[in-house]
């Protein structure tokens, strides 16, 4: 298998690998792929109060395409609102990492991973803010009751 | 010394040409370039010589008692097609059932496919979790249309040494053809063709020091005489078995190769085995989960397959970008379907993606094993910093219980 130099780029020197505390309200994780399909890519995403990309990190098991595909990834959402990185698309990352063909699963698995990320981000979102709605009326009824 | 980088630790893959073996063939290429089937002149007489020399050499490897059982091929796959599918076409009245083994190479494999695609019936045994057949499941497997049982000699991707002498027992005792890819193992573990009761037996100059091209299909001529249909029509050379002009060089190479082997096999097998045990001793004294494919004990010297829990065959090879290995994942392969022999052993593919094989050789030293060992090491703790099934196994968590989402 011959890389581009971009590829081999990101595989020797990946950006942003590391982990997120998950647990945090404005963090949102996605965990794709299987380790019996040779790949899994962690991508997390932190977003600040404007719905801005402020913080993304990665980890990888997989071939050097994989790990540049979600080193690049996690490069481009950076700084980007959540709709933005949203609009990324495979091709985006074959053409920048100049993907073979039969690496081209690997760039399906880093937009995936993008997606589930922000998934789990408004997921978390919106059962904040139903708790907190959940919590006002309720909050109201005890001023009543006083 | 300096150290030269790439390190070829790939010796399974291929060897380089023995110094010697190049010196006795270069003669062979300007002034004795005669044709070995020309009966007529001196060029001729002088080229047949030189190829019943190395047909001597190369029976004297393996046992066979006489040089006429030796027929020179292009190969080792040239040599399993003619051994599988000469001996299937002619002992089809005898019987159309074949009897193999899931981790033989596809040399063999596809060649029993394609038989079956012809009318044949194939089984193909398993193996245990150390890659060894059972010769018991070889008995069982036999029926009275059985005439041919083919099985190799040493895994090319796991080392593992097959119980070929015992196997050899039961055909026998059967009547039943052995043939055996010896490819491998040959020079490497004890190999003899009559104390096993092998029938035919593949062989190829290119993995023991010899050149690319050359290789030979050993036929028994006694005890039983065993017959072949040719694969190619011709002027009949090597008793009607493979026409076409021989290689002279390369096979004037290829029995130095042999003689060599004879001669220093069995030291060098000894300095390759101190040099590998060296090599996994310092990876799994300093990394955990690292784990040794295929038999430890019935195995070829040169042999360490080991999988790396947590980190990807592929990114693996291109961490250790100056050292020449193969891996079993998916990604090194076109099919992108990780190793069918790993597989066979119960390996999970998780693992089988981590695998590597190192293949220690000749040429191979110590302070290439030790620089390996160190660059293994330093990567692999690389690259299970970033891979999140390391971090998620750090955390205690069962990777088993995690309900994944394929791709």
């Amino acid at each position: 298998m011959s890389y581009s130099d971009k590829v081999i780029d990101h595989a020797e020197n990946p950006r942003n690998v590391g982990t997120l505390d998950k647990d945090d309200p404005q963090v949102g994780t996605g965990l794709v792929g299987a380790p019996a399909c040779g790949d899994v890519m962690r991508l997390q995403i932190k977003v600040d109060e404007s719905g801005r990309i402020e913080d993304a990190r990665f980890k990888t098991f997989g071939c050097g395409s994989a790990i540049a595909s979600s080193s690049l990834a996690t490069e481009w959402i950076k700084g980007k609102t959540v709709e933005e990185a949203e609009a990324i698309k495979n091709v985006d990352i074959v053409n920048e990492l100049n993907l073979p063909p039969v690496k081209i699963h690997c760039s399906v698995l880093a937009e995936d991973a993008i997606k589930s990320a922000i998934a789990d981000y408004r997921a978390k979102r919106d059962a904040k803010r139903a708790a907190e709605a959940a919590a006002k009326p309720e909050a109201v009824a005890t001023t009543d009751a006083r | 010394m300096a150290l030269k980088l790439p390190i070829f630790m790939d010796y399974h893959s291929t060897t380089p040409c023995d110094p010697r073996v190049v010196d006795e063939m270069l003669p062979y290429f300007t002034e004795k370039f005669g044709n070995a089937a020309s009966r007529s002149h001196a060029f001729g007489w002088q080229a047949e010589e030189a190829v019943d020399h190395a047909r001597e050499r190369i029976g004297k490897l393996i046992g066979a008692t006489s040089e006429k059982e030796i027929v020179f091929t292009s190969g080792a796959t040239e040599s399993n097609n003619l051994a599988i599918k000469g001996a299937a076409e002619f002992y089809k009245d005898k019987g159309d059932h074949l009897i193999t083994t899931v981790i033989e190479h596809k040399a063999v494999l596809d060649t029993c496919k394609r038989l079956e695609k012809q009318g044949f019936k194939v089984t193909y045994l398993g193996v245990g979790k150390d890659g060894r057949v059972d010769p018991d499941d070889v008995k069982k497997a036999i029926t009275d249309k059985t005439i041919l049982v083919s099985v190799m000699l040493a895994n090319n991707e796991i080392g593992t040494v097959q119980p070929l002498e015992e196997i050899g027992k039961i055909t026998r005792e059967r009547g039943v053809l052995l043939h055996t890819d010896a490819v491998q193992g040959v020079g490497k573990v004890p190999f003899d063709v009559q104390k096993m009761n092998v029938d035919l037996a593949s062989i190829t100059a290119h993995k023991m020091y010899g050149p690319k091209g050359v290789g030979a299909l050993w036929v028994r001529r006694s005890k039983p005489r065993v017959r072949l249909v040719a694969r190619m029509d011709g002027g009949g050379h090597e008793r009607g078995m493979r026409s076409g002009t021989l290689n002279v060089p390369s096979v004037v190479g290829f029995g130095k190769a042999a003689e060599i082997m004879q001669v220093d096999g069995e030291a060098d097998n000894a300095r390759i085995f101190a040099l590998r045990e060296r090599l996994r001793t310092k990876i799994q004294g300093a990394l955990e989960e690292v784990f040794l494919n295929g038999s430890a004990e019935h195995r070829l010297a040169g042999n360490l397959n080991l999988s790396f829990a947590f980190v990807e065959g592929e990114a693996m090879m291109m961490a250790i970008k100056d050292v020449a290995v193969s891996s079993g994942s998916a990604c090194t392969s076109a099919s992108l379907e990780p190793s069918y022999v790993l597989r066979a052993l119960g390996v999970g593919d998780e693992l089988a993606h981590s695998s590597i094989r190192f293949g220690l050789g000749r040429f191979n030293t110590e302070e290439e094993v030790d620089y390996v060992a160190d660059l293994v090491i330093d990567k692999v703790g690389h690259l299970r910093a970033m891979s999140p099934l390391y971090e998620m196994f750090k955390e205690g968590i069962d990777l088993k219980s995690v309900q994944w989402v394929a791709h």
